[in-house]
Formats: C-alpha cells, structure tokens, sequence
C-alpha cells in the first residue's frame, strides 16, 4: 500500500511540473510538442521490454513483443517527425 | 553496496537501474523546459531523445530481460517503421500522424497491461487488478478513438459528427459495465474474462467517443487523445511500480490537457461541448436562415492586385483553406512579392487556424516564412486598425465580428482576429459558403472588404502574377 502512495505522489506532482513547463512552451510550438510528447509517452517500451524479458513463448511474452513495436513506433517516429518539424523554423 | 568477486550483484543493478531512470526522468522535464524557445527547441528534443535512449539500454540489462534475439527484432521492426512514417508525412497531415502516435502509445499501454494481468494470474492482490484493468481501459480507449480520428482525419470516414438517440445513454452503460466487470474480477480471481471484456467493451468506447465529435473540433480531440495516451502511460507505471512511466507519463498527460484548454478557448467551448455537442451537425441544419448576402463586393485578380500594390502595411490571415489548398508555398512567394515592393508583411494566426494546435505556423514554416513574422491573435490583433490590407486567405469564422457584437450567435464570445479593422480587407475564397459554425459572416459585406473569389492556390499565384505585372 505504501508503496502505491509513493507513486500516487510522484504522478500528482510529476503532473504539477508538466503544468508549469508545458504552458511556458509558445503556440508556434505546439505541434511539436505535441510530436515530441507522443515519444515520450512511448516510454512504455521500459514496460514492454519487461514483459518481453524472460526466453518464454507464452502469451504474456508474446503480448509484449508487439508491445515493443508499437512503442517503438512511437518513440522513433515521434522524436524523428519532431527534429523534422524544428529544423523547419528559420529565422529572418 | 556490495561488490562482490563476480561483479554487480542484482540488487545493485536494479539501483543503477532506478538511478537511470531518475536521470530520464530529468532529461524529459529539461527537454520540454527548452522547448520554450525556437532557439533551443531542437537541443531539447535531443536532450529528451536521449533520455529515452537511456532508459531503454538500462532497462536491457534488467537481469529479468534476457531474451535479447526476439527484442532486438522487435525494436528494430518498431524503429524502421517509426522512421518511415517521419521521414514521409506531408506537414499537411501532421494531425493524422500525430493521431496515429497517440494511438500506437495507447494499444503499447493497453498490450503491456494485459501482458502483466496475464503474468500475474491468480496471484495479483487487489491494487495490481485495478491498475491492470484501467491500464488496458484507458488503453484501449485511446487506441480505437485515435484510429477512428485518424481515418476521420484522412477523408477515410465521414468528417460530419455521426449522432444517433440515446448516444449518450449507451456510452454511460458500456463505462458502467467496465466498472461492474471489474468489480467481479476483483471478487473473484477466477474470472479473467472479465477482463477481456473490459478489453473490448473500452474498445467499443473509444470509437463512440469520437464518431460524434466533427472535423473542425479535431485539435480537440487529438489533444485530449493526445493527454488519453500519457494518462496510459503512467497508469502503466502504476502496474508495472515503475516510476520512470509515471513521471513520463504525467508530463504527456498535463501537455494535452493544457493544449486541449487552449483549443476550447480559442473556440470558446466547453470540453463538455465538444465532447458531447455533435455542434457542426446541429448548427448546420440552421445554416440558411440567416445566411443570405445581400451586397458582395467581388474583385478580379487585378483589381486586388492594384490594392496591394500600394499598400505599406499587410497582414496576411491563414486559414484552413490554405492548409487544404497547400497554399502555402504560394504565399510564401507572394509575400516575398509584395516586400520587394517595399511592403511590410505580418502574419496573423488563430490558434484553431489549422487542424491541430500550431499547424498552421508549421505549415508556414515549411514554406520558409520565419517565424518572426507570425504574430499569435492577441499580439497582432491591435495592428489591424494601422494595416492597409488584412489578405484573408481561406478562412471564415475566425474573422467573423459577429463573434464581438450579437449576444445569440453560436459564436459570440469566440475571440477572432480583427480583420475588419483594417482599412481595405481582400478574402480569397473559393464561395460563399458558410464555415464551420454554419452562419453567415458580414466582413464579407463591408464596404472595405473585396471578396476575391478562387481555390487559395490559384488565387494566390494569379494575384502574385499580376502584381509582377504592374
């Protein structure tokens, strides 16, 4: 139970800190920062490679197998797409 | 610490493990801090990619992550993919892609909370069942939403709000139902079918959610989709007690909330509005009411162009028809035109401009215009008396002064752009036709407005043809 406290506090005030950084970030850009925070919800994979951790053919393994694609996904094509968009900005 | 003849000790590992993770963790928050600025926006997605990159390679050398041939396979599949679809998207469809992201992190979350259920069996205590089941809810949620947004996004799907009776009714019964199924699955470990159902029943959900929410609301929901995938995310970290997934996931979570508060804003709607209005169909049934114009001004290309050639000041007003139209080269062109006639040109964007929260400026962007010369609505709006011409290019309800005077309109209270302080306003439009709001917008009847009536792309480069000729 404690141990489900601890992380109930770092979520609240992980999401505090999200608050602040992110409303400073200017509206042009967003859409990157939308990009870029799509990577790093990939952070997922840390779970994924977990499940799919032990030499086992089972479902829980294999579940995590695609897990790992599709937060891959995620977090190659999220920083990607993002760099891509701000290497657009010039200035005058 | 004990460092033992053989080398580290698993315990010792799995400190160096967290310690990691805590540094990701910074590296993220960092990461977004420099996002502040154009300037030291792209060292900070660096510094956030390679906080990601850390706590990847750390989490390999878990010693419970052995089965390193299959894993690699995977990261690489995943990888190669990630990177086509980034190398490859038009900045156009930057809003299906960001759609497609979020609900690939969504169905990660989902697959990875299913995955611990599995692993877990009978032996979960009660706190891991929660966490489990809202994982692969929120999960799932955000997986069948986002694809449904995206296939609305792409022109797959009707881009109209699909409502039918009691819409709202069966959405509360299928959530109560995931409530219920959980309640017997805790009750009884037995039950994992339980589980499963919850699995389909989100699924079903997600698309409910989303089938009666229109194409213009889509910043919305993408943002919302957007916040759904961090939530999963962290909700992971819950399951699996691993911090690094909470941080992450709750500066995604509060990312999206923030942008999504802006997109309503900028709409003046409520989220409850958006969510549940089905607001493009209602209002559009009304649309010809009062919709009749009465005196159009309409202009030929080189009567526009005599306009701008003796204009000082220039505020050039994107709207979506310029995204659609990929104008936005051509203005690039024509703006470069007019400041080689001297010309000052500014660029005024409305934060629902494009089909997501800053799309336009990218779009801008692409096109090479800097980004000194966007001005965010507040800042350009006081300009708009001191320009000669405000060019309205394809865009509709955000200039519309209703939104300022008539207490009944739907869109009273939205705050738009100003065009119609300007001395001479020139809109490239393809027709009359009303925009999203369904109503009609009196700038195009003023006296000083010139109605210049073309797609955005030929418009513009007639304009920019016929002002080389003067």
């Amino acid at each position: 139970m404690e141990a489900i406290l601890v992380a109930f506090f770092i979520f609240v005030l992980s999401c505090f800190i999200g608050f602040e950084v992110i409303s400073k970030i200017p509206p042009t850009l967003h859409t990157p920062l939308m990009s870029g925070s799509n990577a790093i919800s990939g952070i997922t994979i840390a779970g994924a490679l977990l499940c799919a951790g032990p030499k086992d053919m089972n479902a829980t393994a294999i579940l995590g197998w695609a897990a790992i694609i599709f937060a891959m996904i995620n977090v190659v094509g999220g920083y990607w797409v993002t760099d891509r968009m701000m290497r657009m900005f010039k200035k005058k | 610490m004990s460092l033992s003849g053989a080398g580290m000790t698993n315990i010792d590992m799995n400190l160096l493990v967290d310690f990691s993770y805590l540094i990701s963790a910074c590296l993220f928050i960092v990461g977004l801090k420099l996002q502040n600025r154009v300037r030291t926006a792209r060292r900070g997605n660096f510094l956030s990619a390679f906080g990601m990159l850390l706590a990847i390679v750390v989490t390999l050398l878990l010693p419970e992550v052995v089965n390193y041939s299959v894993i690699f396979l995977m990261l690489a599949m995943g990888s190669a993919v990630g990177f086509l679809l980034a190398v490859n998207v038009r900045m156009t469809a930057m809003p299906q892609m960001v759609a497609l992201l979020n609900g690939f992190g969504g169905l990660a979350s989902a697959l990875v909370s299913s995955s611990e259920f599995l692993r877990q069996g009978t032996a979960a205590d009660t706190i891991s069942l929660v966490t489990t089941m809202l994982g692969v809810f929120v999960g799932a949620i955000t997986f069948t939403g986002s694809v449904l947004a995206y296939a609305k996004l792409e022109g797959w799907v009707e881009q109209q709000p699909v409502t039918f009776p009691l819409q709202q009714v069966l959405n509360l019964i299928l959530a109560l139902a995931c409530l219920a199924l959980g309640v017997i699955l805790t009750g009884d470990r037995n039950a994992a079918w339980a589980f499963w159902m919850i699995a389909i029943i989100s699924s079903v959900l997600g698309v409910l959610l989303v089938l009666p929410i229109g194409g213009a609301d889509m910043p919305v929901v993408i943002s919302l989709l957007n916040s759904y995938s961090g939530i999963a995310a962290a909700i992971t970290g819950f399951v699996l007690m691993n911090k690094v997934l909470i941080v992450a996931g709750a500066l995604v979570g509060a990312s999206g909330i923030i942008l999504c508060q802006i997109m309503c804003q900028a709409m003046n709607r409520s989220l409850v509005n958006v969510m549940f209005g089905g607001f493009g169909k209602v209002e559009g049934g009304t649309a010809s009411k009062d919709g009749e114009y009465t005196s159009v001004k309409s202009c030929t290309s080189d009567e526009a162009a005599l306009v701008l050639d003796g204009a000082q000041n220039i505020i050039i007003v994107p709207g979506y028809g310029l995204a659609a139209g990929r104008a936005q080269h051509s203005i690039r062109e024509l703006q470069k035109l007019l400041e080689s006639k001297g010309a000052a040109v500014k660029y005024a964007i409305h934060p629902v401009a494009g089909r997501m929260p800053g799309h336009m400026n990218i779009l801008l962007a692409e096109a090479e215009v800097p980004y000194e010369q966007l001005y965010e609505m507040n800042d350009i709006n006081p300009e708009f008396e001191q320009a000669d011409v405000a060019l309205v290019v394809g865009a509709n309800d955000v200039t519309n002064p209703v939104a300022r005077t008539e207490r009944g309109s739907p869109i009273y209270g939205m705050p738009i752009l100003d065009v119609d302080k300007a001395r001479s306003v020139i809109v490239i439009k393809r027709s009359l036709s009303p925009g999203f709001a369904g109503i009609k917008n009196p700038l195009f009847e003023k006296e000083n407005t010139m109605m210049f009536f073309a797609d955005a792309k030929a418009g513009i480069d007639s304009l920019a043809k016929e002002l080389k000729n003067l």
